[in-house]
């Protein structure tokens, strides 16, 4: 049998998905293992068990001084910003997106202003960004905004224009007006792209988010890591990779099934 | 009495010329089959009906109005594909053709009520009530093109015109097809455009066919001339309009006689 026509089944399906996560983890064992049993102050590659008691310290015990816990604190600073800037990246997008795939003027106008804008590294405006706006939230959630915007709008615009013809000609034929094209044919049918290419636009709004904490806050989880770094602890810089990770991981998996549950026509043909 | 009247339209894209000198009377009610060699400009000729494409040269006009320079609810259309809303369960496209004449294009409250009612109406008579609150996707093609129909009649066009609506169906669903179309005829007794490549289909729907073709041909350079109608059949009474006059009035036989 060819190997493109082979199958596995169930249990092979599950143990193969779950594979190269132990892998990872059984190198990294052994790795720790190694090291430790050459230097038992050895910080780089710290036990698993080490990381499990971190974990567990960071997850539930307050600060020595405030009683507040600092993992907690980070985490709502962080997805705040996250959700202002990729809400807000989400809303232009979605408001350019439509104007440029329905309006030929608009298109003319902005779409080669927007492919050029979506040439420009987002990173190297963050010192602008920072003069500009100062070092508060309103600069990190701008950082996002300008990341991911001019790829959405791309996405979304040729999303627009994907729509068939033949359905915008039919909407005027029944006598709708642009702007009932627009809300009854237009918006319904972008709404699961947007959802996908937000999706899409979540890892870079999560470099975004991360790179501007590491440079100037006072709290947030990318700030967290670079700020332990100074002290080797690789043991929390580890806890909150994973638990970003594991972030991020949800975040994707809640917006698929609001796709999924929000948009049941989008699979009606399967 | 003309109803559509087309008055020496051409259509080129920047040197190709699709149509040419195409002039055209179609009385109220006439049933017009277009027929043609693929690329010979049938469809174009239907978009130009449709409004969707302005002509070059030349303007058609619906019951002595001005030329529509853009599509509107008198002219009604189906395509071979894509003729329905697919993010519309079927009985939403049926409310749609009547709440899209406003903005914002839906119906709330008692007027949605009363509209989703008449279109169950609509459903059950073009034999879609089982499927109402489906979306179009999970429709066979020829359900779907049923809906479409039903859709475009909702809106009570002067005009229908259909692009190759049964192209794309087998044979059996494209007769049952034609039962629909000639029963919903008989009851709106509308105006329609019919594009189609299958002449069988073209003679036994239409009271008229059209034939596009290329009357002039340059071998240099055979996008020069446009097609136009080359031929304009009657083909009422299976092609045969007149032939069986003494057998449906028998009066006249003696008047011969």
């Amino acid at each position: 049998m060819r190997l493109i026509n082979r199958i596995p089944s169930r249990p092979v399906a599950v143990a193969l998905a779950a594979l190269p996560f132990a892998a990872v983890l059984i190198a990294y064992a052994l790795g720790s293992e190694i090291r430790l049993a050459a230097n038992p102050q050895d910080k780089l590659l710290p036990a698993p068990a080490t990381i499990l008691d971190t974990a567990i310290r960071l997850f539930t015990q307050g600060d020595r001084r405030t009683g507040e816990i600092l993992l907690w604190q980070d985490t709502w600073a962080s997805l705040r910003r996250l959700a202002l800037g990729v809400g807000i990246g989400a809303a232009i997008s979605l408001s350019f997106g439509m104007l440029i795939g329905m309006l030929p003027h608009a298109r003319r106008g902005l779409s080669g202003f927007v492919a050029v804008l979506s040439m420009v590294p987002p990173l190297a405006l963050l010192p602008v960004l920072f003069i500009v706006f100062g070092l508060g939230e309103t600069s990190k959630v701008v950082l996002i905004v300008i990341g991911i915007t001019p790829f959405l709008i791309r996405e979304l615009s040729q999303r627009v224009l994907d729509i068939p013809h033949e359905e915008i000609v039919k909407a005027q034929t029944l006598g709708a007006s642009s702007g009932t094209i627009a809300l009854n044919v237009v918006l319904p049918q972008i709404l699961p792209r947007l959802i996908s290419a937000v999706r899409l636009s979540l890892g870079s709004a999560w470099l975004f988010l991360i790179a501007a904490e590491a440079v100037a806050s006072e709290v947030g989880l990318g700030y967290r890591i670079f700020l332990v770094r100074r002290y080797l602890a690789m043991d929390i810089i580890l806890t909150y990779v994973i638990w970003i990770t594991l972030l991020a991981f949800l975040i994707d998996w809640a917006l698929k099934y609001l796709s999924r549950r929000a948009f049941p026509w989008m699979e009606a043909g399967l | 009495m003309s109803f559509v009247t087309v008055r020496d339209v051409w259509q080129r894209y920047g040197d190709r010329s699709i149509i040419e000198r195409v002039n055209l009377d179609v009385a109220e009610g006439e049933f017009v089959s277009i027929v043609g060699a693929s690329g010979c400009g049938k469809s174009t000729f239907l978009r130009l009906l449709l409004a969707d494409e302005r002509p070059t040269r030349g303007e058609i006009r619906i019951d002595g109005g001005e030329p529509a320079r853009e599509p509107g609810r008198e002219r009604g259309v189906v395509f071979q594909r894509y003729s329905v809303f697919r993010h519309m369960t079927v009985r939403d496209n049926i409310v749609a053709a009547e709440s899209f004449a406003r903005f914002p294009g839906r119906f709330f409250g008692p007027a949605l009520r009363a509209a989703r009612a008449r279109a169950d109406d609509t459903l059950a008579r073009i034999g879609l009530a089982h499927v109402a609150g489906q979306y179009p996707a999970t429709l066979s093609g020829g359900m779907q093109q049923r809906l479409a129909i039903g859709q475009a009649l909702t809106a009570r066009p002067r005009v229908l015109l259909l692009d190759e609506p049964f192209g794309a169906l087998d044979t059996g669903t494209r007769l049952a097809m034609h039962d629909f179309l000639t029963e919903l005829r008989a009851e709106t007794n509308m105006t329609v455009f019919m594009v189609t490549h299958d002449l069988e289909e073209g003679f036994k729907l239409g009271d008229r066919v059209l034939v596009f073709d290329k009357v002039r041909w340059d071998p240099h350079s055979p996008e020069a001339f446009g097609a136009t109608i080359t031929y304009d059949f009657d083909a009422r009474d299976g092609g045969i309009p007149f032939q069986r006059q003494l057998e449906r009035y028998p009066g006249l036989a003696a008047q011969a006689g």
